[in-house]
């Protein structure tokens, strides 16, 4: 009886919680289907008349489409990030686990002391070299910045150590396999599960990324999503006339976030296996 | 790999008395050169963008741009106006203020969301579950959008209320929930994570001396993730004083509430991309910079019984 009341009262708590996290969806959902009046005039957490279709038509449309643009590009600048980093994250957080050579002991010991550099002290040292190497508002001053990966060195090397045995890279070995060959066809086939998560980690974190595409960027044909939706939205509050209304501003962040939210919810096991990686350890 | 093989290191030893020795010295020069090209690239990026743009920050800090003499060296002077200037001081005190209020709010949030997960095993407990970590897969641009849409008078649910949430007085608490909301799912994951891999035949002692469910939450269970917490704390507090994002995109609904020195990290974009004062904002940069990775440090060593990371 206890047990039973206790329950109910948790499953309260996590109802309510539950609606704090999904408010902000539904309003999203429900606000991308009005009109800019209709944004203004109905209830916010209610549908009024159903414009979602002319809404994406707008926004497809907008200043000469430029949203898929960003669109393209925040998916291109994702998958090169990510893939690029996890390439080189996984070759390095190998190499640390597993190969002994001159100064691995050092530059590991200067790796776990710089994960602690925070991210955003560097934008602006990175953006005045980059300027002067002329590679400011390219996509190499997005791209570069974004293949260097610490953390996920930092995980692999863990995970490697721990489930790539010792005695099959040397059974790789003594079958005449070369260095290069034991780390394709024996090491990285045991390091899918956790070069997945430093996948999904890496691209996540350069599909959101803001501040260094901000600070690289000013030609609009290069922005990913996150700073061409602030661009739009600082001149819709300023009231420029001609730029996107509210309602297609709403519905590009709704456009925005579904396929992330898509994807999130098929790679679940994986999110949250990479968690683990980094917090129990 | 034939150069590694004969090169002058392995040599010598081949020729040795044993040629077992020759052939694994060999092996140990082959390991080395492989070793190195695996690490080079990461090597190089570091090398390239942590350590150059750390020491350029650092020597451009150094100096002054003045209109008559150009560059001119002035050691410490930058860091000594920004230690001295009150807007440094009021967005350091701010975001102090921030972290302090907000990251037991949400650590708390996190903790409490992850004892019921844990302890609940039904349907609805893995709703909820995603339901939580969801907001996290959102880019904190648009979390923030959708929030200043939330809060506004005209479009949000809560204009009845009457209270505007971009004044002077509230702004600071409308920018910790918008953090909350999207990093509790986060952490509760991880508290998760932490409670899952405990052993479960601790509670049944404790339940056979009559201990409760929330008894066995706050007095077992708790302590025995401390280490969990003690490094979703830490992520918190470093990412707090780099606040950033948030207030910049909040920053037009109330420009009056949300200055251009709102946080030290707001402050130094504006000081190098308004004013063009790139030496004074690498010396704010590389001060906060330094503040942040001091801080985990001491924070880090203060608590190191009870984290991971040893």
């Amino acid at each position: 009886m206890n047990i039973k009341k206790g329950s109910v009262a948790a499953h309260v708590v996590m109802g309510l919680m539950a609606i704090y996290f999904l408010l902000p969806f539904w309003w999203l959902l429900v606000a991308a289907t009005k009109n800019n009046e209709g944004l203004f005039q109905s209830a916010s957490l209610w549908f009024s008349d159903f414009h979602l279709i002319d809404n994406l038509k707008v926004l497809f449309e907008q200043d000469n489409g430029v949203y898929l643009t960003w669109l393209r590009n925040s998916a291109f600048y994702a998958v090169v990030s990510g893939i690029g980093s996890t390439v080189i994250s996984a070759l390095a957080g190998y190499a640390f686990a597993k190969l002994r050579f001159p100064g691995r002991n050092a530059l590991f010991a200067l790796l776990l002391g710089l994960i602690m550099v925070p991210a955003t002290a560097l934008v602006l040292p990175t953006y005045l070299l980059m300027s002067q190497a002329d590679l400011v508002d390219t996509v190499w001053a997005v791209i570069l910045p974004s293949l260097l990966n610490p953390f996920g060195v930092y995980l692999l090397r863990v995970y490697v150590a721990d489930s790539v045995p010792e005695e099959m890279l040397e059974a790789a070995r003594i079958d005449g396999a070369g260095e290069v060959r034991v780390f394709t066809s024996v090491a990285l086939p045991a390091m899918k599960p956790a070069l997945v998560t430093v996948l999904l980690f890496s691209m996540v974190a350069s599909w959101n990324n803001f501040f260094l595409p901000l600070v690289m960027l000013s030609d609009d044909q290069l922005y990913p999503l996150t700073v061409g939706l602030r661009a739009w939205y600082m001149s819709a509050i300023m009231g420029n006339s001609g730029g996107a209304t509210f309602n297609v501003i709403v519905t590009g962040a709704l456009m925005a976030i579904v396929p992330l939210i898509v994807a999130f919810l098929m790679l679940q096991r994986y999110w949250r296996g990479g968690l683990t990686i980094g917090a129990v350890k | 790999m034939t150069e590694v093989k004969t090169s002058p290191a392995a040599a010598p030893a081949a020729a040795g008395p044993s040629a077992g020795t020759g052939t694994r010295r060999a092996a140990r020069v082959k390991e080395a050169a492989t070793g190195w090209l695996f690490v080079l690239p990461f090597a190089v990026l570091l090398i390239a963008f942590l350590l150059l743009p750390m020491a350029y920050a650092f020597k451009i800090s150094l100096y002054r741009s003045t209109l008559i003499e150009g560059e001119v060296f002035a050691w410490f002077d930058n860091y000594k106006q920004a230690i001295d200037d009150p807007l440094v001081r009021e967005g350091v005190v701010r975001v102090l203020i921030f972290g302090l209020l907000q990251t037991p709010v949400m650590i708390g949030l996190a903790l409490v969301a992850a004892l019921l997960i844990d302890a609940a095993t039904s349907r609805f407990s893995r709703f909820f579950r995603l339901a939580a970590f969801v907001p996290y897969a959102v880019p904190v641009v648009i979390g923030t959008l959708m929030w200043g849409f939330l809060y506004s008078d005209s479009v949000g649910p809560f204009a009845w209320t009457g209270i505007d949430f971009t004044s002077t007085g509230t702004v600071l608490a409308s920018l910790g929930n918008i953090v909350t909301w999207q990093w509790a799912g986060y952490n509760m994951i991880v508290l998760y994570a932490a409670l899952q891999g405990l052993p479960r035949e601790t509670y049944e002692s404790a339940r056979i001396d009559g201990a409760s469910e929330v008894q066995i939450a706050l007095r077992i269970k708790t302590p025995m993730i401390s280490s969990a917490l003690v490094l979703a704390t830490l992520f918190t507090i470093m990412g707090t004083l780099q606040f950033f994002t948030e207030p910049l995109i909040l920053q037009p609904l109330n420009p009056g509430a949300i200055t251009t020195h709102y946080t030290p990290n707001i402050y130094a974009y504006q000081q190098a991309f308004s004013f063009q004062q790139y030496n004074y904002s690498a010396a704010i940069s590389f001060l906060l910079g330094a503040v942040v990775f001091v801080g985990s440090y001491i924070f880090l060593f203060a608590t190191r019984k009870r984290s991971a990371l040893q």
